[in-house]
């Protein structure tokens, strides 16, 4: 099986975890350190302008750049390094998109035979009325009726989830598809945006709370929250149902899910405004924690309860 | 000059104590502000400008669209509270679009543009209080808020300004020695020493020149290893706390597979 390991794992087997000695000790096959690096997790920082090491002995990645044969930082962050590759990793920055990522977007514009989607990258992301499934069948082809409907199915200002299919040549912006009973349009739910680099790759993005809500982690740091859908209703048959795929109308939700909803997304704002990676098992813990500590919802947004938050999960691990 | 104010007194002190090459008190606050990819709020001793950065992102105009490079759009807007005088500069002001397009100049050789093709990079800069310097403080909180929001450049740029009283050069002028000094901003990237922007509105005399370019070129060197400190202390403070949560999840995964 092919995994995916994200890059904090990479790094774990670089070697460069191992104790380091900033003085005296000359070792020439690590770059040369500096007082001011951080060494609390094992990984080096740097910043732009700090030089990294040599370009005879080492490849340039991403977030460095070579003058002199001197290869130096052009971003802030840590310094990983695969073989003899050396990257800088951002600890801020937009959404840097792969192929096989899950994103949640919002349509920007309707186009001919395509959609504009804001997914927090760089440019906006394309989805071809071709990597779509429409109304009647996976297998159906694409009609010149279907051009001319374009807004019956997407229209600007709604939110989607779907997968980054190809990138273009032509400027690299991304290219999405929503060819699954899983993606499409979303409903009965809010969203909620942290930074992208707070949502790692997971076995699955979508998680289903035991407290009745549904998240979809976007890797793009949108994140959707949302009541529970179960499994046999979202499935279908073969000729899904086209009403509840593209349907703009909101399910009733009770008063419970909806709070629910709400202590969720709040969990979530919290956690990224602490900077905390997002996992399905922190964001249980942190539900728990909550309902444990019998908050009301909006109590969740005072500061001294997001600091104890995060204080209990950091104890726990 | 035929001015009252005395710029430097016999003992060699400034108007506000400062010695002749003392630079003003900075601080510096990278936090997050509102949706902003990265902004950065810094104080050259009573000189406050909040500067918050979006982007690349799509450009909003087609035309603003460069095919192989991402083009940078600098906003400057100057709060009516920011002097001691009230006064409202609306956004067609000259003066403002011209420090917007000075630092827009400073910054396209800086940053990597064409690393992003057809994108934008938008810098809306809020200028708080003004006590001269405000050049000088626009470009460094530029340059922090860009390195906030993870877009990569080449270097810190660096600004200062320096003037000359009678023949004694002097640094980080008020709004007071401003109006009395002929003064030049200078703005350098400290590891090669390269000077990025070097600008004045003044009369200088071309002898005295030398002199502040050099001492304008050495505090911008003090001045980067406080930003390159603040950059530090902010990218350890969000990698530790990612770090924290790591053992979690490790954790999580041992409770799945048992």
């Amino acid at each position: 099986m092919i995994s995916f390991a994200s890059f904090p794992t990479v790094s774990d087997y670089s070697g460069y975890n191992k104790p380091h000695h900033p003085h005296g000790e000359s070792d020439d096959a690590y770059m040369d350190l500096d007082a001011d690096y951080d060494q609390t997790d094992g990984s080096r920082l740097t910043c732009p302008g700090e030089m990294l090491t040599s370009s005879q002995d080492y490849m340039r990645g991403h977030g460095t750049y070579v003058v002199d044969e001197d290869v130096i930082a052009s971003v802030a962050g840590t310094i990983e390094r695969v073989n003899k590759l050396v990257t800088v990793r951002a600890t801020s920055g937009r959404y840097n998109p792969e192929v096989g990522d899950l994103v949640v977007g919002r349509i920007t514009e309707v186009q001919p035979r395509r959609w504009k989607v804001d997914a927090n990258g760089r440019q906006d992301a394309i989805l071809m009325l071709s990597s779509v499934n429409l109304p009647g069948g996976v297998q159906r082809r694409k009609l010149e009726s279907d051009e001319l409907q374009m807004r019956n199915f997407f229209e600007e200002g709604d939110l989607l989830v779907a997968e980054v299919q190809a990138f273009f040549i032509t400027d690299g912006s991304m290219s999405l598809h929503t060819r699954s009973l899983r993606y499409g349009k979303l409903r009965n739910g809010q969203l909620v945006t942290v930074p992208p680099i707070l949502v790692r790759r997971l076995k699955s993005h979508f998680i289903a709370l035991p407290c009745g809500v549904d998240l979809i982690l976007g890797l793009n740091g949108y994140i959707w929250v949302s009541k529970h859908v179960k499994a046999a209703e979202q499935e279908g048959e073969e000729g899904f149902d086209a009403e509840g795929v593209y349907s703009n109308v909101n399910d009733d939700i009770d008063e419970t899910t909806r709070t629910a909803i709400s202590r969720v997304t709040n969990i979530v704002r919290i956690l990224a405004s602490h900077f905390v990676p997002l996992t399905d098992t922190v964001l249980t813990e942190a539900y728990d924690w909550t309902v444990d500590q019998q908050g009301g919802v909006k109590d969740l947004l005072t500061e001294d309860f997001g600091d104890a938050l995060v204080a209990s999960l950091v104890s726990r691990s | 000059m035929g001015s009252r104010v005395e710029i430097s007194n016999e003992g060699g002190y400034r108007s506000d104590g400062r010695r002749q090459f003392e630079l003003r008190d900075i601080t510096i606050n990278l936090a997050q502000q509102g949706q902003a990819d990265g902004s950065a709020i810094i104080t050259h001793g009573l000189t406050q400008v909040l500067v918050s950065v979006f982007g690349p992102r799509e450009a909003k105009l087609r035309s603003q669209t460069i095919h192989d490079r991402a083009s940078i759009n600098v906003e400057v807007n100057v709060a009516a509270f920011s002097t001691g005088e009230r006064r409202r500069r609306g956004r067609g002001d000259k003066r403002v679009l011209e420090i917007g397009a000075t630092i827009k100049s400073t910054f396209e050789p800086v940053v990597q543009t064409m690393l992003y093709p057809r994108t934008q990079i938008d810098v809306y800069i809020t200028v708080l209080q003004q006590d001269g310097g405000l050049l000088q403080a626009c470009i460094n909180g530029t340059t922090l808020a860009l390195m906030n929001a993870g877009i990569p450049m080449l270097d810190f740029v660096c600004a200062v300004t320096g003037g000359v009283h009678s023949t004694s050069p002097m640094l980080d002028l008020t709004t007071l020695e401003e109006n009395d000094v002929p003064h030049v901003t200078v703005a350098t990237m400290p590891r090669t020493g390269k000077v990025a922007l070097v600008t004045m509105e003044t009369r200088l005399h071309v002898d005295r020149f030398e002199e502040i370019f050099r001492l304008a070129g050495e505090a911008g060197k003090v001045l980067h290893r406080e930003m390159k400190g603040a950059v530090m202390a902010r990218t350890s403070t969000l990698a530790t706390a990612m770090g924290r949560q790591r053992s979690v999840d490790k954790d999580g995964d041992e409770q799945m597979h048992e």
